[in-house]
């Protein structure tokens, strides 16, 4: 027993010697490490929590962005909330941003993302260096340039695609503005993912796959057996962020405005529009409230998936 | 079961490097053969080759009486153990080894008999539900053999087998492992950069270098006569000792002194003819009294080699080393007197054995 508490008193000593230094990893002490610290947690504060708690403040008020409400904000309590859930084009827009999320990320950009990098995985040459490139490039141009990029390629009259198909006059964003959206955000965006599993597909010991090879596995089955479930982790990080990335991008508006009729309105045009466009601020704050949770429950569904070590 | 034979087996890889140049080899059924040499000599790739994981650029594999030079590694009918096992993280012990049988459509019932009926076999039985971070370096080595044994495959090829176990574990595993392929009698090619290993193991080998096959033997042909100086001096735990010298009559002027020529090469080495003589410390007999046709100079070093020592002489500027017993090791300094064997000797002429 007396040997059991020895060594901690020693330690105590020690700290005492060398001024009052905690027995931390790095021996920095509180007051030293929150200093360090201080200034990333300050600007995370500024930038990212006071927004999100003024957000959740606005929705319980009338705040307008012209008007006597933006003067004088009144408080309305959960009004603005209650009214936000019983409007069907908040449910509408839900709708189609789960059709914008599962069309262009889950499917459009893992798939063709995973897809490129398995074909890319042994090539080099110009061949491997044309194709990153082109997909790459997609993804770093400015939203702005890219969007122009893609009516001049849809316009009905002068677009560029309907005079390769021969077909002048076909209006894609008027009848197909989801379909256009989603393949848009697919080419945008399918950069990070292959990027991401190009590196993961790396840590693929070979001799496993040429393990499988030898038992006689088909390609379908060295990716089953071997491929997916070394890189589980690298799919479920690569599901989560570009889920809520596209969940939340506001791209779309560029292309579609939302229309025809709201039929393109996903959710951060819905917020763009009821916020800025009516300038109901407090209603507008409210949806934000209701992406937050959606945002909050997909988070949590992957961290699970992520954490359940099979 | 069944024989590998390769024919004039080319490999070249994209840039011109050539890994493989026109190799003739005939491994009979059911033989534990050796593929040794330094790294970079294609010993990996001739193995690689034969396992359908690297194509052939010219020449032809064929095991049993298929020609399979053209066939997927799947196709081939052969099971390897790789260096790092490659056993799937993600299933057990039972999975693992029945994945080859899984992918060949064997039902379930079948497979996990066939797992734990082999799993038995190499002492896993206890450990069948345990996934491979759980088990031992010795253990995965088992697992990875237990899933070649449950593949029946007409042969086995094993890469570096042994070299990610530690030394102790290394040596009970080279006798394990020479065990179970004389009760399989499957046959099995093995690569191994150590010559220990393979001289230890093997029913034959061949030494590589470069591409080419320099020596094709039993261990103990390829220990008692390399049929070259890249041979002579890559096998053996103490270099072989070449000394250059030249042919006189009857007898070999080698490091300043006169020794007669070696029974092996009587009557085949002209007069005059540049040579290198040739003969392994341990068939070197010390003595601190001269004695006829002995090398006689200084001891430079002595080296412990645990029941033996190693002593190297200076012979006129000349490097001879003799292996002593244990107890009448020469202090440095000393005169020394190495003399060697007659019937062990060896001359090589242009590299090659005479």
């Amino acid at each position: 027993m007396a040997q059991a508490t020895s060594p901690p008193e020693v330690v105590q000593e020690d700290r005492s010697r060398r001024g009052g230094y905690s027995s931390d990893a790095a021996g920095l002490g509180r007051g030293r490490a929150a200093a360090f610290v201080a200034p990333a947690l300050l600007l995370i504060a500024v930038f990212l929590v006071f927004p999100a708690l003024w957000v959740l403040y606005l929705g319980l008020t009338n705040y307008r962005l012209t008007g006597a409400a933006a003067a004088e904000p009144q408080f309305v309590g959960l009004d603005n909330l209650i009214e936000a859930v019983t409007t069907p084009e908040l449910w509408n827009s839900t709708w189609l941003t789960l059709q914008f999320v599962l069309g262009s990320a889950v499917i459009g950009q893992v798939v063709l993302g995973f897809t490129i990098a398995w074909l890319m995985r042994d090539r080099t040459g110009p061949l491997k260096r044309a194709v990153e490139g082109l997909v790459i490039l997609a993804w770093i141009l400015p939203s702005a340039i890219v969007s122009f990029l893609w009516v001049a390629l849809l316009d009905a009259d002068d677009g560029t695609l309907n005079a390769m198909l021969g077909i002048p006059g076909f209006p894609w964003l008027l009848d197909h503005p989801m379909l256009s959206i989603i393949i848009f955000n697919t080419w945008r965006g399918t950069a990070f993912s292959m990027m991401l599993y190009g590196a993961a597909l790396g840590n693929v010991p070979p001799s496993h796959l040429e393990s499988a090879r030898l038992a006689g596995a088909s390609g379908w089955q060295q990716l089953r057996d071997v491929v997916f479930p070394h890189i589980r982790g690298h799919i479920l990080t690569n599901l989560l962020l570009i889920s809520l990335w596209t969940f939340n991008d506001f791209s779309p508006f560029l292309l579609t405005a939302g229309g025809p009729d709201g039929r393109s309105e996903v959710l951060a045009v819905h917020v763009y529009k009821v916020a800025l466009q009516s300038g109901e601020l407090g209603h507008g704050a409210a949806v934000s409230t209701v992406i937050l949770l959606i945002n909050l429950v997909v988070a949590v569904f992957y961290l699970r998936l992520l954490r359940s070590k099979k | 079961m069944a024989a590998i034979e390769l024919r004039a087996l080319t490999k070249v890889y994209p840039g011109g490097v050539k890994a493989l140049d026109a190799l003739d080899l005939t491994i009979p059924e059911g033989e534990f053969f050796a593929l040794l040499g330094p790294s970079g000599c294609g010993k990996t790739t001739l193995l690689r080759t034969i396992a359908g994981l690297e194509t052939a650029t010219g020449g032809a594999v064929v095991i049993g009486d298929r020609d399979v030079t053209n066939l997927q590694p799947g196709a081939r009918d052969i099971a390897m153990v790789f260096q790092d096992y490659a056993l799937f993280p993600h299933m057990d012990v039972t999975d693992n080894i029945g994945y080859p049988l899984r992918i060949k459509k064997v039902a379930k019932p079948a497979r996990r008999e066939k797992a734990a009926e082999v799993g038995a076999r190499l002492g896993l039985d206890h450990l069948m539900d345990r996934r491979p971070g759980q088990l031992s370096g010795g253990q995965q080595q088992r697992v990875a053999l237990a899933r070649v044994m449950a593949t029946q495959a007409q042969a086995f090829l094993f890469d570096e087998p042994l070299s990610n176990l530690d030394a102790r574990l290394r040596l009970e595993a080279r006798t394990f492992l020479k065990k179970l392929q004389r009760e399989l009698g499957v046959t099995t090619v093995f690569v191994t950069h150590d010559q220990a290993e393979a001289l230890a193991m093997a029913d034959r080998m061949a030494v590589m270098e470069a591409g080419h096959i320099r020596q094709i033997g039993t261990p103990a042909e390829v220990f008692q006569r390399p049929a070259n100086t890249f041979v002579a001096s890559f096998i053996g735990s103490t270099p072989m000792n070449l000394l250059d010298g030249v042919v006189r009559g009857d007898t070999l002027e080698v490091a300043g002194h006169s020794v007669a020529v070696p029974t092996s090469a009587k009557g085949r080495v002209p007069d005059g003819a540049e040579i290198v003589y040739g003969v392994r410390p341990e068939y070197m007999t010390y003595a601190a009294e001269p004695a006829e046709g002995a090398f006689g100079g200084k001891v430079a070093i002595v080296e412990n080699l645990g029941a033996t020592h190693l002593v190297t002489l200076d012979v006129n500027d000349v490097t001879v080393q003799a292996i002593v017993p244990e107890g009448s090791e020469p202090a440095i300094g000393d005169d020394g007197y190495a003399l060697p064997r007659h019937d062990r000797a060896l001359v090589y002429r242009n590299g090659e054995l005479v």
